[in-house]
């Protein structure tokens, strides 16, 4: 550091430590602010991430269906430039993917990640005279571990259970307790084809997401198949892919490859990460304003200062201290009181969201026991620098005031 | 020998809706090794005229020179510059940052121009202040010291660059009879013969200008006869 340089800090430092108390209001201003800051953005994303995690962990990264992304062209549309066409009917069954375990084969060849065959089938269990619909998932148990947490999630029973019995069936925790269903337990399921099989349960699944345990239940793919009435149909394959945020990239070239329609995670849940983007939006604007409050706490510190010191700042200036250092002084005040604070804030912001991790929460869509934190250091960066400048902008302008004194209007008042 | 400071057609005027003459249109010299008394009656533009001398105001027009370097045209900066390099200054009020030790407060010019080490500023500041009879007070703060005494650390303070011209304004304004006494003494014996300093004192007291090599009579912003 240049003699100037220490000369700067030196003034600086006497100045905010002879007014000790307005110093120590202004670095509580700062430290409030940065630690609430942390604290919140701590708690924002730590909910936002656990709720995409179980979100993402509990379905398929990329689900690759029997549908088209657009709708095929009529043979005569093909044909002919213009065509009229009347009296088509749509098939009543499902088309199902084309040879799947070829397209499984193909796809495990370049698929950063596994694929797994299953079939979907809306149905309604019958237990004990009560009805409840359910989605009914045909799974392979050999390839599912592969491309879900179905297997972890197993609470009652194991995923292998579904080869102990002919018809054997996991049912999702809510969907069992609203059925009133246990292990054991025989259950009737009522495809919506209209196909009715007995099945036994054999274990109960937890994901703790309430939209997936209350509604979910899983079959081998063959019962899937035989409740949809087609023999052999595959009418989704499940992929995992090792980098989850690499599926929306993985289902465009899968889409390109095979021609069906292949929907990421990402896809399916656009609208809820879109109302995170605003969520974290609102609360960066949130945080960037209470750092702003803070900032004039700063300001009307250095204010202050500048004010008291008026007389001063004529004495350096008359001696022949340069405009920008007697500038530099002020907004180097400034920054001590900032960096001070957010020193502190940062600990703080540490403390609470440490603290606000110990708090026990209930949430009736998640069974997550504590609020979910996450220690970034972007939060504690982001918080510092928003800080940080707004101190230094907070004591600029009086700084620019101090260092636009003219001495002799001070001298000359004062003598 | 040129003079150390030259000024020529020197003229000061307040804006506003009736401007103020401070000066009008003063020729002058500070010749180099002398002891100049600036004197006149209250508002008579004595003070006015060395704060344009001491380049702390800006001539409305007309040129100061010191030591061969035209001033007009320089900046802000440039001026700060010169006036840390060559001048320094006692005021009525002391004018020391008190927060600062005086030690500290007479190290503050030379650690602004960073000629010398922090060794050697300390060493000088002390030898400025023993010199001045002030060394037994160095780590007290301004306001645990007399009214002369600040004044001394104020003129110690001054000197603290070894400029070549020290410019005063009424230095013993607010001292008592043996405390002004002193720090007349003190600028009397600065400048002398090959002392290689000249001082400029603003005063309305007569006394001090008789001790003076020479007297600048100001009236109305001008020099009288």
């Amino acid at each position: 550091m240049s003699g100037m340089n220490r000369l700067v800090v030196s003034i600086a430092r006497t100045h905010v430590l002879a007014r000790l108390r307005q110093t120590l209001v202004g670095v509580f201003g700062v430290a409030i602010g940065v630690g609430f800051s942390v604290m919140m953005a701590s708690i924002m994303e730590g909910s936002q991430d656990d709720f995409v995690r179980q979100l993402v962990d509990s379905l398929p990264h990329i689900s690759v269906t029997d549908e088209r992304r657009e709708p095929p062209r009529q043979p005569a549309d093909q044909a002919f430039d213009a065509a009229e066409i009347h009296g088509l009917t749509t098939k009543q069954l499902r088309p199902g993917i084309k040879n799947p375990y070829a397209i499984m084969a193909a796809l495990e060849g370049w698929l950063p990640g596994a694929v797994a065959p299953s079939v979907q089938a809306k149905a309604v269990i019958r237990f004990a005279g009560r009805d409840t619909a359910a989605s009914v998932t045909g799974i392979d148990p050999k390839r599912e571990p592969d491309v879900s947490k179905l297997a972890t999630q197993i609470r009652d029973g194991s995923l292998d259970a579904l080869y102990k019995s002919s018809n054997a069936i996991i049912l999702g925790s809510g969907l069992a307790k609203k059925a009133g269903a246990r292990i054991g337990n025989s259950v009737v399921v009522t495809a919506g084809t209209g196909r009715t099989i007995s099945a036994t349960v054999v274990a109960i699944s937890h994901a703790g997401v309430t939209q997936i345990d209350d509604n979910t239940s899983y079959v081998l793919i063959k019962t899937g198949q035989i409740l949809a009435g087609q023999t052999g149909l595959v009418n989704e394959l499940r992929v995992k892919a090792h980098d989850v945020m690499q599926a929306r990239a993985v289902a465009a070239r899968i889409e390109a490859e095979t021609g069906y329609k292949a929907t990421s995670w990402q896809e399916a849940h656009e609208d809820l990460l879109s109302a995170f983007q605003m969520r974290n939006f609102i609360m960066y604007t949130v945080v960037s304003a209470i750092l702003m409050v803070a900032s004039f706490g700063t300001y009307n510190i250095i204010s202050t200062i500048t004010h008291e010191k008026t007389r001063d700042i004529a004495i350096m200036k008359s001696l022949g201290f340069p405009s920008y250092v007697v500038r530099q002084i002020f907004v180097v005040e400034s920054m001590m009181i900032g960096i001070t604070g957010l020193l502190l804030g940062w600990l703080l912001g540490y403390l609470m969201s440490y603290g606000m991790a110990q708090i026990e929460f209930k949430s009736p869509f998640m069974d997550a026991t504590h609020l979910p934190i996450i220690y970034a250091p972007a939060h504690y960066a982001i918080a510092g620098t928003v800080a940080l400048i707004a101190s230094v902008i907070a004591g600029f302008f009086p700084a620019r005031k101090a260092a636009a004194l003219q001495p002799v209007d001070i001298i000359r008042g004062a003598s | 020998m040129s003079a150390l400071v030259e000024a020529r057609g020197l003229r000061r005027v307040l804006g506003g809706e009736v401007p103020a003459i401070l000066i009008d249109g003063i020729d002058m010299d500070v010749r180099r090794d002398e002891f100049l008394a600036i004197t006149g009656p209250s508002g008579s533009g004595k003070s006015s005229l060395l704060y344009l001398l001491g380049l702390l105001d800006v001539p409305s027009a007309g040129e100061v020179t010191i030591d061969g370097r035209a001033t007009s045209k320089l900046n802000e900066e440039a001026r700060a510059r010169l006036r840390l390099e060559t001048l320094g200054f006692v005021f009525q009020f002391h004018f020391l940052l008190p927060e600062f030790s005086v030690l500290e407060n007479v190290a503050l010019p030379m650690r602004a121009l960073g000629r010398l080490s922090d060794a050697a500023i300390a060493a000088r500041s002390m030898d400025l202040l023993v010199s001045l009879g002030l060394g037994e007070h160095a780590h007290k703060r301004p306001e645990q010291m007399s009214g002369g005494q600040r004044q001394r650390v104020a003129i110690a303070r001054a000197l603290a660059n070894d400029p070549k011209l020290v410019l005063a304004d009424e230095p013993t304004g607010n001292l008592d009879t043996a405390s002004s006494a002193q720090v007349l003494g003190i600028l009397r014996a600065m400048c002398g013969p090959g002392s290689g300093k000249s001082v400029v004192v603003v005063t309305h007291d007569l006394g001090i200008a008789e001790q003076a090599d020479r007297r600048l009579n100001i009236v109305d912003g001008k020099v009288s006869a």
